[in-house]
């Protein structure tokens, strides 16, 4: 039998976006062995990157991900931009940070209402919820708006929703006007006030009694909650340059998967990436209405339970929109829209918060800017030895439950990470094999 | 009974039937008058029973997706194929020319474990596709669109004119002629409403080519520009690399090796 604590080390991605399925090998009624399989077919981003522009690097990794792709671009503009010592302007750095509030809120809200929610309440989905009962009508239409609200940050600033055109290496194609950022005012602060209902809402639910001692990994920022930069920290005291990355986590080939997990190289541990350790690690710098939000509705950290970390997205939306709405008040389109450059060789890192979790790109160009190498490691492959350690834990609570029961139950445990599989939502084939 | 509607999905991004979710104003009444049957995405309902329409996203790059898409086309009415991955193959289409087992050990250090096909091809390559929305991702006002017609009985049109007419009738500046930006506009299909132009950048031809698209004259006014052969090969390989007009395009120009 294969066993995952194979170590082998690779240095490139393997798509994980896209479907999964999970077997849990059982002997004599005791769990020998738990996978999560991502059979998504590969697509060989980090092969055909070789010998493109680096320019073309914003454009080409946002079709890695039709749900995330502004994690995409932001991790790619600035690997490249540290390899061309790209200084942006105060401008662009604000205007990078609202296009990821929105793609945070679309995200999130998408994740929360439509991939998540079901789960607690019981439906197959959330357009089932909607028809069931009016005040569920309600709650998904009120769902839908804040969402569209964060799809239009996105669209004002990136150009459309999914794949957005306007990002590029040295800054921006255009600067938004004052008046197109403007006008998403009044629907921004609706949706604030509106996600603070949403929060109490949350806590109409019943979350399954799990907690984890987890090691969580975020990106930590000196002055702000973190999207485009920052240290990586963890939970465990570590506190490492982007650069590090590859010196203390490693990814590696499991033979029951087509995507690679990520494990700390110290000690082969798994980790845990995205809102949860994001929050966990960073509630300080969130603004002081979001850290009330989170005391009245029971989310001050520690947070250690993985089904909460709905409650913890509705926390970063809350957040997203108010900084979207700081941003967008104190906005004037000054400075140029691209800062001009020239290829020159170099290796560049960055590391940025996918909604996910972290998202870490290494590139190395040659003196035409032409990419050598290119390593892309998304949240998910860092999440899913994690996720596979959870399934582990709850397997044996599996047993007795019928076939259904224990393919939601596995189920929910994966959704709980939000995996970018996007059809993460409900992908699960769970095969028990009793020998 | 209302019409049954099923999402499908091959080697992809999942950003064309996200554009389903992102139809925030019209989805719930689109849920009232279809029954969402099949679409993993959004719900745990199981794949069961035909369909009235299929919206397919994905190339067929994977040998297990042989055999699911003709299943796909069985149980399916009318089936659209949605997105470049759907209508062209998608940007892993760029291992097309190229030997997929370099890539693998590129990728994989165990490349055993992986099961993929040496070429990522459009659905259309496999089974009837009744209709095609282009993009990358598609438009979501087209899918609607699409939608609407095919509820109403009608056959769904898009135009397949290029670009430039978009941008002429959005009434944005030429960016190729005022700026000597490189831009596809000219050859590649319309559907995205000329978005790029209107934010001071050339289109990177995410609908693919247009219909009867003159890639070679293009070219030449690129070149005439000064804009190298290498870097327009690459331009025209991305999303659509293995569409024949934007292929047959790149054979013609002046480079050794191809990107």
């Amino acid at each position: 039998m294969a066993s995952t604590q194979r170590t082998i080390q690779v240095q490139a991605l393997a798509r994980v976006e896209g479907e999964g399925a999970m077997t849990i090998r059982l002997k004599d009624d005791v769990v020998e062995d738990v996978e999560l399989r991502i059979y998504e077919p590969p697509r060989f981003y980090e092969a055909f990157l070789r010998g493109r522009d680096a320019a073309e690097t914003p454009d080409i990794t946002a079709r890695i991900c039709g749900i995330c792709p502004v994690a995409y671009q932001m991790s790619a503009v600035h690997a490249i931009e540290q390899i061309y010592e790209i200084q942006i302007t105060p401008t662009q750095r604000h205007l990078r940070r609202l296009l990821y509030c929105g793609e945070w809120i679309e995200s999130h809200v998408l994740h929360a209402f439509f991939l998540h929610a079901p789960d607690f309440l019981g439906y197959p989905g959330a357009l089932e919820m909607a028809r069931a009962k009016p005040e569920l009508a309600e709650l998904v239409k009120t769902a839908l708006r804040v969402k569209k609200a964060g799809n239009s940050i996105v669209r004002a600033v990136g150009g459309r929703e999914v794949h957005p055109i306007n990002v590029r290496v040295g800054g921006f194609y255009r600067l938004p006007r004052h008046d197109e950022l403007h006008a998403l005012l009044p629907e921004l602060t609706w949706s604030r006030s509106a996600v603070r209902g949403l929060l109490d809402w949350s806590t109409t639910l019943t979350y399954p009694d799990f907690e984890v001692d987890y090691q969580f990994v975020a990106l930590q920022h000196p002055d702000e909650y973190p999207m485009n930069g920052g240290r990586i920290v963890s939970s465990r005291g570590l506190n490492i340059d982007v650069c590090a990355f590859p010196d203390h986590f490693a990814e590696m080939q499991v033979p029951h998967s087509n995507a690679l997990q990520a494990r700390l190289k110290s000690d082969g541990s798994s980790y845990f990436v995205g809102p949860l350790a994001r929050w966990n690690l960073n509630h300080t710098y969130a603004p002081e209405l979001v850290r009330q939000a989170a005391a009245a509705v029971g989310l001050t950290p520690p947070v250690r339970n993985p089904y909460r970390s709905l409650g913890v997205r509705l926390l970063e939306v809350l957040l997203a929109f108010d900084e979207a709405v700081r941003l967008i008040e104190a906005y004037e389109p000054q400075g140029p829209p691209t800062i001009p450059h020239q290829p020159r060789a170099g290796v560049g890192h960055a590391a940025t918060e996918a909604p996910r979790g972290l998202l870490y790109h290494r590139y190395e160009t040659d003196n035409q800017g032409l990419l050598r190498t290119a390593v892309i490691v998304p949240p998910t492959s860092q999440n899913q030895a994690q996720i596979e350690a959870d399934l582990r834990q709850v397997a044996a609570s599996l047993l007795p439950l019928s076939e259904e029961e224990a393919t939601l139950k596995a189920e929910a445990i994966i959704r709980n990470y939000d995996p970018c599989i996007s059809c993460a939502t409900h992908f699960l084939k769970m095969k028990v094999e009793r020998r | 009974m209302p019409p049954r509607l099923g999402v499908f999905k091959f080697a992809s991004c999942d950003g064309c039937q996200l554009s389903l979710l992102d139809c925030e104003d019209e989805l719930l009444g689109l849920a009232a008058q279809v029954e969402v049957a099949y679409f993993l995405e959004a719900t745990r309902q199981p794949l069961v029973g035909e369909f009235d329409v299929a919206l397919v996203e994905g190339s067929i790059s994977a040998p297990e997706q042989l055999e699911q898409i003709h299943d796909v086309r069985q149980r399916s009415r009318f089936l659209v194929a949605i997105g470049a991955c759907a209508t062209a193959g998608g940007i892993q289409a760029l291992r097309n020319g190229a030997d997929v087992n370099d890539f693998l050990r590129l990728v994989y250090a165990r490349p055993e474990y992986i099961q993929t096909l040496a070429t990522s091809t459009p659905l259309a390559a496999h089974v009837q596709v009744d209709f095609e929305l282009r993009g990358c991702p598609i438009d979501k006002r087209q899918l609607v669109d699409t939608i609407v017609s095919l509820l109403a009985g009608r056959r769904p049109r898009t135009p397949n004119h290029a670009v430039c007419l978009e941008c002429k009738r959005a009434g944005h500046v030429c960016v190729m002629v005022a700026h000597g930006t490189p831009c596809l506009g000219p050859v590649t299909h319309a559907g995205c409403g000329a978005l790029c132009p209107g934010y001071d950048r050339g289109c990177y031809g995410c609908f693919g080519p247009a219909a009867s698209p003159n890639v070679t004259s293009l070219s030449q006014r690129l070149s005439a520009t000064g804009f190298a052969a290498e870097a327009q090969v690459r331009l025209l390989s991305t999303f659509n690399v293995a569409a024949p007009a934007f292929a047959s395009g790149r054979v013609a120009l002046p480079v050794a090796t191809p990107a």
